[in-house]
């Protein structure tokens, strides 16, 4: 598919990288010609320069030719202006937008026809509603769900005391008296595709997939955690903050918000008045300690810096903070943030990713195409949600006679109301939902793909 | 520096390398040259045991690779090329000395023309046509075709972007789709159109097969080498027009095909490049035919030598129908300025390409604008777009270190004791890759004369002239051949 992609910054980047992944034609616009060379060397596509915005410069990129735009430049307005120039150019072509800023979600929302919009993603508010989630269910580190919210892989982490050390998988049930499966291990920074036999190990973190219901009792009966979120600390007031107090503004934690700039906190307080609304620097240790930071629930650092937000939680854990969720937008490339007692790191910019590679997975091929995406054990591994019709291959066949590619893992198949953890009897059937969790480098785009079989492979460089 | 990734592409290229001298092979075997047969079978056996070599040596390679890579890669994948090339020439004994073969491949790879056989009709037509051949995947440049060919994948695939920029000619080389292998499809199937459509014609002017794929090739690559002694003299005015049209084709560059293709014609039209060089051709060919008409007594005689000589310098090809060595002066000295500033950037052909003197001139003239009016700000642009600071002072370096690196070699070469103008020519047709200079290397005579060392500098300058230096210069600094 051709896809421009206007504004080549940190989110650009991302999908540039998940896209070419894809075997896509990229194309680049922006105003900066040194973010575009680095954007051409690292990747295979073309850059053009140019304002997005402005009708000759999506004329002379031969906007006519593309099926797909993504803005996704740092201003809202240029984004919503950029869609609607270029579908007055194309009527035929598909526009996704970033709109970040809370006052024009709901209008960008209610006028995408008059916009041009098909889609719209909103980095900070899919944070703040994974925050909510996680903050809802504490001792899961990281949660994603499938048929519709039915269904979910969530992280666990074995802790030195926990029932499940030194556990083989085979024995699991006996333990967790719960219908869960183990799809994916991550031990020393190697993501497993465990068996029966596999042990669990301390400090491994472990893939779970199970029914939504059953979340409560798989907590409950590994003595993870019973008790319940009342105390939130936020470190930082930004747009995340912001989306997170309006979720939690539902529910009955009590919010409290440390934020240095005073305009910001004003514009807090006006708009949540239940919320404790701190004027200070969450640097400050006096602040945090005065603040509760021995006494809360649950701590998220939500600041712009990531090495501030390091920082705060590493202390919120020496204090022993029960949870700890992390803002981490850069830094987690390094790949040693995964080893720090940080919490659930939360990166906005991943997540809205994931959701516009499904989205495109869904125009590629309408027929087969994943339903939900989500990247697991840092990216090691895939889960997808398909739904079965009648062009999949081996329907009624029981799971044991196929052969499926290698690191390619079943993980559950929800059939009506039911919602089955397929053993070696299982079948699934048209109508079906499947999750699929695919360990190593090969993209699956249809559930066909996870079938082995005879295949050609390129030279790989 | 990454070698095992870079031996990966090794293995690509001399695969490539041995499928493109199976036709050689089978004219050889079906002509029953025996020598020449024993040359390319020796060759064959050597590369495949290069392959295996270097498939062992390679495997779990990296996969960083930047642009000191890609530089590197191309350089040394050209000299690979033409050593193991060269081998048939060698083994065949019908070019008894290795350093003779050597300069011949290269001269060949390069599309430069210049050729050190005394009699080119004594060669057996399985080692004319491996020479001719070696000019049509020299042109448009074998790592091009790696890319078309073969499907990269994987991590920080945009490397490939590094070896075009490394073996495509001009100051500013950029994809024509977003993917690479699109674009060097693209380019491929461009050249291989115009290739046939040339072959065609020169069939329909009754050239004989054999010559008119190798006048093809020669064309095409705007290489040079001729399966005759006189080059293109003894064939019909037909063909030698047929292929001055070509050659000037050939000189064009080849993202301008790909815009008419999408009819784009306004901006292929417009291209300033493409005015300078169709302006420079017509000027000349105006200028030349009226200094020579004296010789030829004949207006349709003069301008097509004029315009033969002409098309032929300036696309670097190196054909010739006249020995323009006897012509006049200013005719002479018209031909060595064209040999300078050569074909435009993106075609098969050499020099320092159009867009290059274009951006030259431009700058010139600003800073004397400037030397006027010292706080004036001026903006150059090229076909309306403004062109980046970075490119026009890379242009103006490259200026620097080509005239640099001719003068040099000028030195080393005037060893020899010919002529200045014998030495001095030949040093600008080997690096501009054009093949006949004047006097003692004009079009009558070859380049036998020079001593070893002096083929090996000129083998150097052609290597240099056609990746444009940086890829043969980056091979002798002492930091690239560091392991990371």
């Amino acid at each position: 598919m051709k896809i421009m992609i206007a504004g080549y910054g940190q989110v650009g980047e991302m999908l540039v990288r998940e896209l070419s992944e894809e075997g896509h034609d990229l194309t680049l616009l922006d105003d900066n010609p040194a973010v575009l060379e680095a954007g051409m060397e690292r990747y295979d596509v073309i850059a053009l320069q140019g304002n997005c915005a402005s009708m000759q410069a999506l004329k002379s990129a031969n906007i006519e030719q593309f099926d797909l735009l993504i803005a996704c430049t740092g201003s809202d307005e240029l984004n919503m202006l950029c869609c609607m120039t270029a579908h007055a150019l194309n009527n035929g072509i598909h526009t996704i937008a970033r709109i970040r800023d809370p006052e024009y979600t709901e209008q960008a929302y209610t006028m995408r026809d008059a916009f041009g919009l098909s889609f719209l993603f909103n980095p900070e508010q899919q944070a703040a509603e994974e925050i909510s989630r996680l903050l809802k269910l504490p001792g899961f580190f990281k949660r994603d769900s499938f048929a519709k919210g039915r269904v979910e892989i969530v992280e666990l982490r074995i802790e030195p005391k926990s029932k499940l050390c030194e556990v083989p998988l085979s024995t699991l049930y006996s333990i967790v008296k719960c219908r869960v499966l183990v799809c994916s291990v991550v031990r020393d920074g190697t993501a497993y595709t465990p068996d029966g036999r596999f042990i669990l190990k301390e400090g491994d973190r472990v893939f779970v997939t199970a029914p939504t219901d059953n979340l409560a009792q798989l907590l409950k009966n590994l003595d993870i955690v019973t008790r319940k979120n009342h105390r939130v600390l936020i470190a930082g007031g930004g747009t995340v903050a912001y989306y997170l107090a309006q979720i939690l503004r539902r529910s009955s934690m009590q919010i409290t918000v440390i934020e240095s700039n005073h305009d910001r906190c004003l514009e807090l307080a006006a708009d949540f008045p239940d919320a404790n609304v701190i004027f200070g620097d969450a640097r400050s240790q006096s602040l945090l300690e005065s603040e509760g930071i021995d006494n809360t629930d649950a701590l998220v650092s939500l600041t712009g810096l990531d090495e501030l937000n390091m920082m705060i939680s590493l202390y919120g854990k020496t204090r022993s903070v029960p949870q700890i969720i992390t803002r981490m937008e850069y830094l987690d490339e390094f790949g040693i943030t995964a080893q720090l007692p940080l919490g659930s790191l939360i990166c906005p910019r991943k997540l809205c990713c994931n959701n516009i590679v499904r989205y495109v997975r869904a125009l590629q091929n309408q027929s087969g195409a994943a339903l939900t995406v989500h990247s697991i054990a840092d990216g090691h591994a895939e889960a997808m949600e398909f739904e079965i019709d009648e062009h999949t291959l081996h329907c009624g066949e029981p799971l044991k006679k196929l052969s499926l590619r290698k690191n390619v893992l079943l993980v559950t198949i929800t059939h009506g109301h039911e919602i089955v953890i397929p053993n070696g009897d299982s079948t699934f059937r048209v109508g079906d939902t499947v999750v699929v969790v695919a360990g190593g480098d090969t993209p699956i785009h249809q559930f066909n793909d996870v079938f082995a079989r005879q295949r050609t492979v390129g030279y790989e460089f | 520096m990454n070698f095992k990734m870079i031996g990966r592409f090794f293995v690509l290229i001399l695969s490539i390398e041995a499928a493109f001298m199976l036709p050689a092979l089978g004219i050889s075997i079906a002509d029953g040259t025996h020598a020449a047969t024993k040359g390319f079978l020796y060759t064959l056996a050597i590369m495949l045991a290069l392959i295996l070599c270097l498939g062992m040596y390679s495997r779990r390679a990296k996969k960083s690779f930047f642009a000191k890579e890609g530089l590197f890669c191309v350089g040394l994948s050209w000299i690979l090329m033409s050593v193991v090339g060269c081998l048939p020439f060698y083994l065949s004994g019908e070019i008894p000395s290795y350093v003779d073969a050597l300069f011949e491949m290269v001269s060949g790879f390069t599309t430069t023309g210049a050729s050190i056989v005394p009699n080119v009709e004594a060669l057996s037509r399985s080692i004319l046509y491996w020479r001719s051949f070696s000019h049509w995947l020299g042109g448009m440049g074998v790592l091009v075709f790696v890319l078309a060919v073969i499907p990269v994948s994987g991590k920080n695939e945009g490397f490939t972007m590094h070896l075009l920029r490394a073996e495509s000619p001009g100051p500013n080389v950029g994809k024509l789709v977003p993917k690479m292998r699109q674009t060097a499809a693209v380019l491929y199937l461009t050249y291989i159109g115009l290739t046939v459509i040339n072959f065609l014609f020169l069939l329909a002017g009754d050239m004989p097969v054999f010559d008119s794929i190798c006048t093809a090739f020669g064309t095409a690559g705007t290489g040079g080498f001729g399966v005759k002694a006189d080059s293109m003299e003894s064939y019909s005015p037909y063909l030698q027009n047929v292929t001055t049209v070509f050659m000037l084709l050939f000189g064009i560059n080849f993202s301008c095909y790909y815009l008419l293709l999408l009819r784009h014609f306004r901006a292929v039209l417009g291209d300033e490049e493409l005015r300078l060089y169709l302006g420079l051709v017509l000027a000349s060919i105006a200028l030349i035919s009226v200094n020579i008409y004296h010789i030829y007594q004949s207006t349709g005689d003069s301008i097509r030598h004029a315009a033969f000589q002409v098309s032929s310098i300036i696309t670097t090809t190196g054909f010739s129908t006249a020995d323009f060595d006897l012509w006049p002066s200013l005719s002479k000295g018209i031909l060595l300025v064209l040999m300078a500033i050569g074909a435009c950037a993106g075609s098969t052909g050499g020099g320092f390409k159009c867009a290059r003197v274009l951006l030259c001139l431009k700058s010139a003239r600003r800073n004397l604008r400037q030397v006027l009016r010292p706080n004036r700000v001026e903006v150059i642009r090229v076909n309306r777009e403004p062109v980046a600071e970075k490119v026009i002072a890379n242009t103006n370096a490259y200026l620097a270190i080509y005239v640099g690196l001719l003068a040099l070699s000028f030195l080393v070469v005037s060893f020899d004791g010919f002529s200045v103008t014998t030495n001095f020519s030949a040093v600008m047709a080997c690096f501009n890759n054009i093949g006949p200079g004047l006097e003692a290397v004009g079009p009558s005579c070859n380049f036998s004369l020079y001593s070893g060392f002096s083929k090996g500098i000129l083998i150097f300058d052609m290597l240099a002239g056609r990746l444009e230096i940086f890829p043969i210069l980056v091979l002798f600094s002492p930091g690239t051949w560091k392991k990371n």
